[in-house]
C-alpha cells in the first residue's frame, strides 16, 4: 500500500480549548461510537496541564480501517477550536484541505476563510439552557462534518457515557449541533486553508 | 476490521492493566494514587472487592509495597501501581521482595522526572531505575507495553513470570499508553493462560523454604498453611535463616541470578518487524515503538531496507535476539524519551558490530514518526 493510500485510511480529529470545556469527554464519545459501534480502528489520546480547570486542553481521535501504529494526530483532517488560543496554536497542523471548526462566540479572529464558525456555547445556553453542554453541540457538528461516524451510533455512545439523568439534555445538545452543521455547505468553502493563488 | 464475534471495549491503557491483573488472578492491591497511574487504583478499588479481593489505599508507596509483599507471602497474587515519585519510594521494600523471592507486580506509569517533574507528560526516564533502583545485585524482570491490548496481555505475562520464577516484575507503561483509548477484544477468562507459584509437595517438617528446584526456584508455601518458615531481608540459607557463610552467600546470589538470566523466551519477549532483509534497524519500546513502526513502514516505501525490533522485555536485556541483528545490520537507531537508557544496553552488547545511533527527547513530548524517519534516511 502506498503512503498516499495509507493516509487516506487515516482520519485525524483534534478537539481543543481550555480545561473544563468537556473536550476529552466529547472525544471519548466520538471514539466509542467509531470503535465500538461502527467497528473501525480508533485511538483516542489527550494532553492537558496539571490544572483541574483552565489551561490548555486537547483531545485527539484517529480513525482508520487498518490497525493504527502512531496513536496521535500527524496532520489534522478536522480541528475543533473552542477558544482563540487553541485556534491560533493548532491551525498550522491542519491539512491543506482539512476543516477548521470554531465556536464563533469564542473565536473572533479567523486565520482562514476555509472555516466553519458555529456559536456552540450560545446554542447550548439558549436552546438547551446549559452552557455546560456546548461540548455535545460541538460533537454533533463535527460528527456530521467529518462524515466518519454513524450519527445514530454517536448518540448511542453518548447515552452510554453521560451521567444518569442528563441523557435527554445531552442528546438534545447533540441533535442541535447536527442540525446546525447541516446548514453548512462544504462546497461553498475555499478549497484550501492556506492558499496563495485563489483569486479574490 | 475486528472479529465480529466478540464484545469490543474502548479502554485506556490503565484500564486494560486492571483487566489483565484480574484475569491473571490478582486479588490484592495496595498503593497510593498518582498521575498518570491513578486510574489503575481507582478502578481496582471497585473491581477487586467485587471479586472477593482486597484494595487498600495506604499512607504512602513505601507502605503499599510492604503490603503487597505481605499479601503475596500469604498466598495472594498482589500488585501496586505508581509513577516516578512513588517508584522512588517503593525501592526499599522492592529489595526485600527480591531477596525474599516474593512474587509481585509493580506497575510504573512513567512521567517526566526527576522528582515531581512533569506530572502529565510522557517520558521513559525510569528504565535504568527499574533495573537498578534498589541496592545490591538483585534479579528483576522489567517489561514494557506499547498498546492498550499489550497492557492487558503483558500484565498477565508479568504475573505469570512473577509466579513462575518467584521474582518481582516491573511493568513499565508511560503516559501515552496509559491514557490512550483503543478498542480491544478481551479474551474470555478461560482462554487466558495463567500460571501459579509451585507449592511444596513435601510434608511440613521436610520443607526447605529456600532450596531451589532444578530451575533454581524454591516451592513457595503460604503463611498459615502449616509450613512454618522464616522470611528475612538478610542473606539466608536454605532454611531461611541469616548466614554469612561465604559458600552459602555466593550460591544464594548465583541461584537468584540464574533463575532469570538463562535466556528463556517467556522471560525475554521481543517483537520483530521487517527484519529478514534489514540493513539497518530500530530498537524501540513502549509508546515510541508505535512511532518507530510508522517510520519504518514509511522508509520501506522509499526502498530503505529497515526493520524494527520492539522490546517487550527490557531486563534481563534480550541479548540473544539483538546480537544476530547487530551482526546483520550496519546501523541501529535507538529512539527513547530519555537521554539514552536502553541505547547504553545496546552499546554494551554491540561489541563493535554496527553503528549505534541515538535519538533522545526529554522535553515532555512524544517522539514523532517524522523524527525517526529523518534519521532512517540518513544512517
Amino acid at each position: 500500500m502506498s503512503a498516499e493510500q495509507k493516509d487516506q485510511e487515516r482520519y485525524e480529529i483534534r478537539l481543543s480549548g481550555s480545561g473544563g470545556q468537556g473536550l476529552i469527554t466529547a472525544a471519548v464519545v466520538f471514539a466509542e461510537a467509531v470503535g465500538v459501534y461502527d467497528g473501525k480502528y480508533v485511538c483516542q489520546t489527550q494532553s492537558y496541564g496539571p490544572e483541574a480547570r483552565g489551561g490548555k486542553s486537547k483531545a485527539e481521535v484517529v480513525i482508520s480501517s487498518i490497525p493504527i501504529d502512531y496513536p496521535k494526530a500527524l496532520e489534522l483532517d478536522l480541528l475543533l477550536a473552542m477558544n482563540q488560543a487553541a485556534c491560533d496554536a493548532y491551525f498550522y497542523d491542519i491539512k491543506p484541505n482539512g476543516l477548521l471548526v470554531v465556536d464563533s462566540g469564542l473565536v473572533e479572529q479567523h486565520p482562514t476563510s476555509r472555516i466553519i464558525a458555529i456559536p456552540f456555547t450560545r446554542i447550548a445556553k439558549e436552546e438547551i439552557g446549559r452552557e455546560l453542554v456546548a461540548n455535545m453541540v460541538a460533537l454533533g457538528a463535527i460528527g456530521l462534518l467529518s462524515g466518519r461516524v454513524d450519527l445514530g451510533n454517536l448518540e448511542r455512545a453518548l447515552l452510554a457515557r453521560v451521567p444518569k439523568g442528563t441523557e435527554e439534555m445531552n442528546s438534545q445538545a447533540l441533535q442541535c449541533g447536527i442540525e446546525e452543521a447541516r446548514k453548512v455547505n462544504l462546497d461553498d468553502l475555499p478549497r484550501a486553508v492556506m492558499s496563495d493563488d485563489d483569486e479574490v | 476490521m475486528y472479529d465480529q464475534g466478540k464484545q469490543r471495549l474502548l479502554l485506556q491503557g490503565n484500564e486494560a492493566i486492571v483487566q489483565g491483573a484480574l484475569a491473571a488472578g490478582c486479588r490484592f492491591f495496595a498503593g497510593y494514587p498518582i498521575t498518570p497511574a491513578s486510574e489503575i487504583a481507582e478502578q481496582l478499588s471497585v473491581e477487586l472487592p467485587a471479586v472477593g479481593g482486597t484494595f487498600i489505599q495506604m499512607e504512602d508507596e513505601i507502605a503499599g509495597m510492604g503490603a503487597i509483599i505481605g499479601a503475596s507471602l500469604a498466598g495472594v497474587k498482589s500488585m501496586t501501581a505508581t509513577s516516578g515519585p512513588g517508584f522512588s519510594l517503593i525501592q526499599e521494600n522492592l529489595g526485600f521482595a527480591c531477596v525474599a523471592e516474593v512474587p509481585c507486580v509493580i506497575v510504573n506509569v512513567m512521567r517526566g522526572g526527576p522528582s515531581t517533574g512533569l506530572p502529565t507528560c510522557p517520558a521513559q526516564g525510569d528504565v535504568q531505575m527499574a533495573r537498578w533502583g534498589t541496592h545490591g545485585d538483585h534479579p528483576i524482570v522489567v517489561l514494557s507495553v506499547s498498546t492498550v491490548m499489550d497492557s492487558f496481555t503483558i500484565t498477565v505475562k508479568a504475573f505469570n513470570i512473577a509466579e513462575k520464577y518467584r521474582v518481582p516484575v516491573i511493568l513499565l507503561s508511560d503516559e501515552i499508553v496509559a491514557h490512550t483509548r483503543e478498542c480491544v477484544e478481551l479474551p474470555d477468562i478461560g482462554e487466558v493462560k495463567v500460571m501459579d507459584r509451585i507449592r511444596p509437595s513435601v510434608p511440613p517438617d521436610w520443607y526447605k523454604p529456600y532450596e531451589g528446584d532444578a530451575r533454581g526456584v524454591p516451592p513457595m508455601a503460604s503463611f498459615g498453611d502449616g509450613y512454618r518458615h522464616h522470611v528475612t531481608g538478610l542473606i539466608h540459607d536454605e532454611m531461611g535463616f541469616p548466614t554469612q557463610n561465604p559458600r552459602e552467600v555466593e550460591s544464594f546470589h548465583k541461584r537468584l541470578a540464574r533463575k532469570i538470566t538463562r535466556g528463556f523466551p517467556d522471560v525475554q519477549m521481543t517483537r520483530g518487524y521487517f527484519l529478514d532483509d534489514a540493513e539497518i534497524f530500530v530498537i524501540a519500546y513502549g509508546a515510541v515503538a508505535r512511532s518507530a513502526l510508522r517510520a519504518v513502514q514509511d522508509a520501506r516505501e522509499i526502498g530503505i531496507k529497515v526493520g524494527l525490533m520492539q522490546l517487550i522485555t527490557l531486563f534481563p536485556f534480550p541479548r540473544r535476539t539483538i546480537t544476530p541483528l547487530l551482526k546483520q545490520c550496519r546501523s541501529v537507531l535507538v529512539p527513547e524519551m530519555n537521554l539514552g537508557q536502553i541505547s547504553r544496553e545496546v552499546q554494551r552488547v554491540n561489541e563493535g558490530f554496527c553503528t549505534v545511533v541515538k535519538h533522545n527527547r526529554v522535553d515532555g513530548k512524544f517522539i514523532t514518526p517524522r523524527e525517526i524517519y529523518s534519521h532512517l534516511i540518513k544512517i
